[in-house]
């Protein structure tokens, strides 16, 4: 049950997925704009054009998984979920409120179509690798697509589950890395230089495809790419983002990582957002 | 005391897991590089397609054994206590507790039984860290077939479960028929004046306590008490009610584990008197494993002083 969008629609896919994040976020007076923004383009593309999911069946055996070990990020998820139709567009409205399944961060009991609960940063690579292992195990061919932070790859378990994938020859595994260049306290530079995040990751043994993550054209056809390469690799896209995309005033701006926007700003931020659909009739 | 037969706990997992491994191919092994030690060398060798090995990473190991679990898989993380629960304690925490899911935790080398590797190897935190964490289950056997009882059962169990094993032999208490249930204490011994309740390792030198003790007049009765959470609370309660002189041993830290939930359960009843034997909140060393447990007071010679004095 994969969706088959053009690149067109998939972009206005991602504008709708934008302005939730927005409104929920505004609403929520509460969570983490930037990074949800800088990640929306590899949300988008996952959600309506790589993998094969149902959103009335969400634990369906066979689904394609989908790990945001950058959890804080969650909004970008929640409104590819809600969009989906794995709940009710008004949920997202609770965001971060009591009882609400929409947490700060992300609960697989709590949120349907959370295949792992995250948040604490580090550790959704090594469950997203177990979860490729099992598909190997069982001989089934899903894919599990993780999205990871560029300052998440601070952490050492990020490597030692790369030496995971590599040695059970995790292909079906897709990593993003949603290189904003920006962490919590300052740039990556100042604060834990990755020096050659791309290299890395092909010193760990994975196939890298190195693009600009937020033209949804190259995460397109980077995710074509590494979902038809069976070479035996894990796969990482580094996609070069910028924090905050779409929203001029939070692009590349560190203060926005988790902050809400005013009532002025969520205004002028979905005024903005709205003049980004494109025109999907050919020709 | 002379006994017929002396086998290490984690000797009962290692076999035990070969047996499940066997039945159903949704038991797996996910070692970290110390599987020789905790006897996981059967399982590698006859079920090669159920055996994983990701290496000296425990933190990634967690996680991987919660994608598995996520994927229908029953993963058994197997290392020594000491990093089961304090290098993936986090992870543990948050991949495993959290979504409550089927990882157990199969960890060797519990207390102070890695005797001569020193304190860095002895783990005496690990069972009240895994108490504190909802979701939990945390269990310690004290023979080779309890051993083989509570692997089965703890597969068995709906969420995450922690079990801990001897690295060191520990004498055969209980025969093959004998069956254990999660979160329910074996009654090992019948008696009004004191009760002494105990688990793991410690479990013999409490039945050896009681027949001194008996021989000089003084009925003790004796709990396993091999899960600590969710604790048999009735159990305990009965103790309290019945008796109200208890004595915990441990081969743990007397913060946190059996000593401390019995203790717990006391205080809420607002009566009885309760002595925690166990290790004095103090970091080992290289020694002989007795002489540990000795240096702590963890002896049948200090269960039966303490008995006496509490009777008064």
């Amino acid at each position: 049950m994969k969706d088959n969008l053009s690149v067109a629609e998939l972009k206005n896919k991602c504008v709708d997925l934008k302005k939730n994040v927005i409104d929920m976020i505004y609403k929520a007076q509460s969570g983490h704009p930037g990074g949800s923004l800088s990640v929306a383009d590899f949300v988008t593309a996952c959600y309506w054009h790589a993998m094969d999911v149902d959103p009335k069946n969400p634990r369906w055996e066979d689904r394609d998984r989908f790990v945001l070990s950058k959890g804080h990020t969650c909004p970008a998820q929640y409104a590819a979920l809600a969009m989906k139709g794995y709940f009710d567009m008004s949920v997202l409205n609770t965001l971060r409120k009591e009882g609400s399944p929409l947490q700060g961060h992300p609960s697989m009991n709590k949120c349907p179509g959370i295949d792992i609960s995250t948040g604490s940063l580090g550790q959704g690579l090594a469950c997203a690798a177990g979860m490729a292992l099992a598909a190997k195990l069982d001989g089934k061919d899903y894919n599990v697509f993780c999205a990871l932070g560029d300052g998440e790859t601070n952490e050492g378990e990020i490597w030692e589950a790369c030496g995971t994938a590599h040695k059970y020859k995790l292909e079906n595994l897709i990593v993003f890395v949603d290189w904003n260049n920006l962490q919590l306290d300052g740039t990556c530079d100042e604060i834990m230089p990755l020096i050659d995040i791309g290299k890395k990751f092909e010193a760990f043994g994975f196939e890298t495809f190195e693009i600009n993550g937020n033209c949804m054209e190259q995460v397109v056809d980077a995710l074509d790419q590494a979902m038809a390469s069976k070479n035996g690799l894990p796969k990482c896209i580094i996609g070069k983002t910028v924090k905050g995309n779409g929203v001029s005033f939070m692009e590349n701006q560190v203060g926005w990582h988790g902050v809400a926007p005013n009532e002025e700003q969520y205004h002028q931020a979905m005024d903005e957002l709205d003049r980004q659909y494109v025109n999907t009739v050919e020709g | 005391m002379k006994y017929e037969k002396m086998i290490a706990t984690r000797d009962g997992f290692g076999d035990e897991i070969v047996e499940m491994g066997k039945e159903n191919s949704n038991i797996l092994v996910v070692d970290a590089d110390i599987g020789k030690s905790c006897k996981t060398g059967a399982f590698r060798k006859e079920l090669p397609a159920q055996y994983l090995n990701v290496g000296i990473a425990e933190q990634n190991c967690a996680g991987v054994a919660a994608g598995l679990a996520t994927c229908g898989k029953i993963p058994f993380v197997v290392t020594y206590a000491a990093f089961g629960s304090m290098r993936m304690c986090e992870m543990i925490r948050q991949e495993a507790a959290y979504p409550n899911l089927n990882v157990k935790l199969a960890c060797s080398h519990g207390g102070v039984t890695p005797a001569n590797d020193g304190a860095s190897h002895q783990a005496i935190e690990d069972m009240g860290i895994y108490r504190s964490i909802p979701n939990m289950t945390v269990i310690m056997p004290a023979d080779y077939y309890a051993a083989r009882k509570l692997v089965r059962a703890a597969a068995d169990w709906d969420g995450p479960v922690y079990l801990r094993f001897t690295r060191d032999k520990v004498p055969v208490l209980y025969d093959e028929n004998t069956e254990f249930e999660i979160g329910k204490g074996k009654l090992l011994r019948r008696g009004n004046d004191v009760a002494i309740i105990a688990n793991g390792d410690t479990v013999r030198l409490a039945v050896e306590a009681a027949e001194v003790l008996s021989a000089e007049g003084i009925e003790a009765r004796v709990v396993d008490m091999h899960t600590i959470k969710p604790l048999d609370t009735a159990c305990v309660a009965a103790c309290v009610n019945e008796i109200g002189k208890i004595i915990t041993v441990e081969d743990h830290n007397i913060m946190n584990g059996l000593g401390s939930a019995v203790c717990e359960v006391a205080a809420e009843l607002g009566k009885g008197k309760v002595k925690r034997i166990g290790i004095q909140d103090q970091f080992g060393q290289s020694a002989p494993y007795e002489r540990l447990l000795a240096i702590n007071g963890v002896t049948v010679e200090n269960i039966v002083a303490q008995a006496k004095a509490l009777i008064g």
